[in-house]
């Protein structure tokens, strides 16, 4: 992986960001950046203000002040349809399967904004369950073959980096894994992942860098390779 | 002449057929607001002062430029819908997201508005409009006597209703419709221009009553005042559907004009309440409504 050559190349680059929502201020100025390729993960303890990063860089969060670069862009005036249009795709921690809509129509909801994306023939290769329940409703799926819908949904839209929130919860080992296979396929293309992931023997061996996240503030930035290094602190920081 | 409990065949299916053609316009006027309800979560009270523009502007429009019943059945329901835009661009937008009591007051003072100025230009005894001739006299069905227009007013309102139901239930814009009506913020965050989305939504909603109006106006009193009596009604019968539900407005309003119809029939004195109670009892029994989803 060292040998990429977009390694060096910044794709999101956020400083000094806070977020409110209301009168409650969750993010306490998070300084982070992910180059292209990468896969990231934001690490942390429930209520720390890993999901509300990834919607702050939506622009799905009450307030926000700071600076979130996209591709080298600022984009803390844009308008929230605008954000997928940088080739951003987001999975929410909720899914998002939309109940009044079959998975297929599920599936091309989403607009294409960037040219290579998968087509539906390769994602219903890569997902044979999403094909054989094409005219199920959205929401009568499995938590499993609703999370690989929500995953495919962003996958056909070109974009080039995924905000992925909690995409393991509540999830059965095989899927686990199943899911862990297709984040190395979607790496090897070259797509850059954040990963909000609260099951670290997961995210471990995929990740190339952690970030934690605790009081809505970066307090700890650990490369794989120093992983084994600092485990104890890690540990300390998720309660483990 | 053959009786059905006593009342001549030809009374009951006469009434019969004013209460399907009331029940076009109710499954016109509720389907708009279930749309409307469905993606901007507002109640619009001001869906009746937009019926009565339907059939005013039609009226007006004739009157002062000889526009006729057919240009005006395409024109007037984009005039009106746009008209729904603005009102949609600088007032409602202001309020999303507030509790639903902000955009009902809104609304219904906006309803206020339109009625009281219209009434001092036109005061409320009635416009006439004069039926197009091609309309004029109808078949003997040999059980009862059928107008032209009557018959097309059933047409016109049910392929409307039809085709609504088809592009929201079956078609690309209508998923984004469905879709944004359960969680418009994610739609945003896949790049859907959701303010759009709501915008026009809201202008087509407005543009089923104001064609709902046009119908109206040859058979009809066309008058500022018409739109808040059928409100009631209407609100009644989407209660009755359940809100939010496009299949259910257009069913449970045909079904409504029916039941006040029979009503009339055989107990005229309760046909004017009939509804309600039908309400009431459907409240009792099923909150969501016949066809809405359990909460």
């Amino acid at each position: 992986m060292s040998s990429n050559p977009d390694r060096e190349y910044e794709q999101l680059r956020i400083s000094g960001l806070h977020a409110f929502y209301g009168e409650s201020h969750i993010l306490h100025g998070i300084d982070l950046e992910v180059n292209r390729g990468e896969l990231v993960t934001l690490l942390g303890r429930n209520g720390a203000g890993r999901s509300t990063t990834l919607k702050a860089i939506m622009n799905m969060v009450g307030r926000r002040t700071g600076s979130i670069m996209i591709n080298g862009e600022e984009t803390m005036q844009c308008a929230p349809h605008h954000i997928a249009r940088l080739g951003v795709g987001y999975c929410p921690e909720h899914r998002g399967i939309f109940s009044s809509l079959n998975v297929q129509e599920n599936l091309t909801l989403p607009p294409v904004v960037r040219s290579g994306g998968m087509s539906l023939e390769d994602i219903y290769t890569m997902f044979p369950n999403l094909y054989e329940r094409r005219f199920s409703q959205g929401t009568k799926l499995s938590g499993g073959e609703q999370q690989m819908l929500a995953m495919a949904r962003i996958l056909r839209t070109g974009a080039n980096m995924l905000l992925l929130d909690e995409i393991t919860e509540g999830l059965a080992p095989v899927i686990v894994e199943k899911l862990g296979e297709v984040l190395v396929a979607l790496k090897n293309k070259g797509l850059t992942i954040v990963l909000v992931e609260q099951n670290f023997h997961f995210a471990a061996p995929l990740a190339d860098r952690h970030y934690v996240v605790e009081h809505g503030q970066i307090v700890e930035e650990i490369s794989a390779n120093e992983l084994s290094a600092k485990q104890s602190v890690l540990d300390s920081y998720l309660g483990v | 002449m053959s009786m059905i409990f006593g009342v001549p065949l030809a009374v009951l299916s006469g009434q019969l057929l004013i209460g399907v053609i009331n029940g076009a316009f109710y499954a016109l006027l509720s389907l708009g607001l279930a749309v409307i309800f469905g993606l901007l979560k507002i109640i619009n009270f001001a869906h009746g002062a937009m019926y009565m523009l339907g059939a005013l502007v039609t009226v007006v429009l004739f009157d002062a430029l000889g526009i006729n019943y057919w240009v005006a059945l395409f024109l007037v329901p984009i005039i009106v819908g746009a008209f729904g835009m603005l009102i949609e661009y600088f007032l409602l937008r202001r309020i999303a997201g507030q509790d639903h009591i902000y955009s009902l007051l809104l609304t219904f003072g906006v309803a206020l508005i339109i009625q009281g100025v219209l009434t001092n230009i036109y005061g409320v005894s009635g416009l006439r409009y004069t039926m197009p001739d091609i309309f004029k006299g109808g078949v003997n069905l040999g059980f009862m006597f059928l107008p032209y227009y009557r018959a097309w007013v059933i047409v016109a309102a049910l392929l409307v209703c039809f085709g609504t139901w088809f592009i929201i239930e079956k078609t690309k814009l209508g998923s984004y419709l469905r879709a944004g009506t359960e969680d418009s913020q994610l739609m945003q965050g896949f790049g859907i221009n959701v303010p759009l989305l709501i915008s026009l939504t809201y202008g087509f909603g407005v543009m089923l009553a104001a064609f709902a109006g046009v119908l109206a106006a040859p058979i009809y009193s066309v008058t500022p005042v018409m739109g808040s009596s059928i409100l009631i009604v209407v609100f009644a019968v989407v209660v009755i559907g359940g809100m939010g539900s496009i299949g259910g407005a257009i069913i449970t309003g045909i079904l409504m004009g029916v039941v006040e119809g029979l009503t009339k029939t055989f107990y005229p004195p309760a046909s004017s309440a009939v509804i309600f109670l039908v309400m009431v009892v459907v409240l009792m029994f099923r909150p969501t409504g016949l066809f809405g989803k359990e909460a």
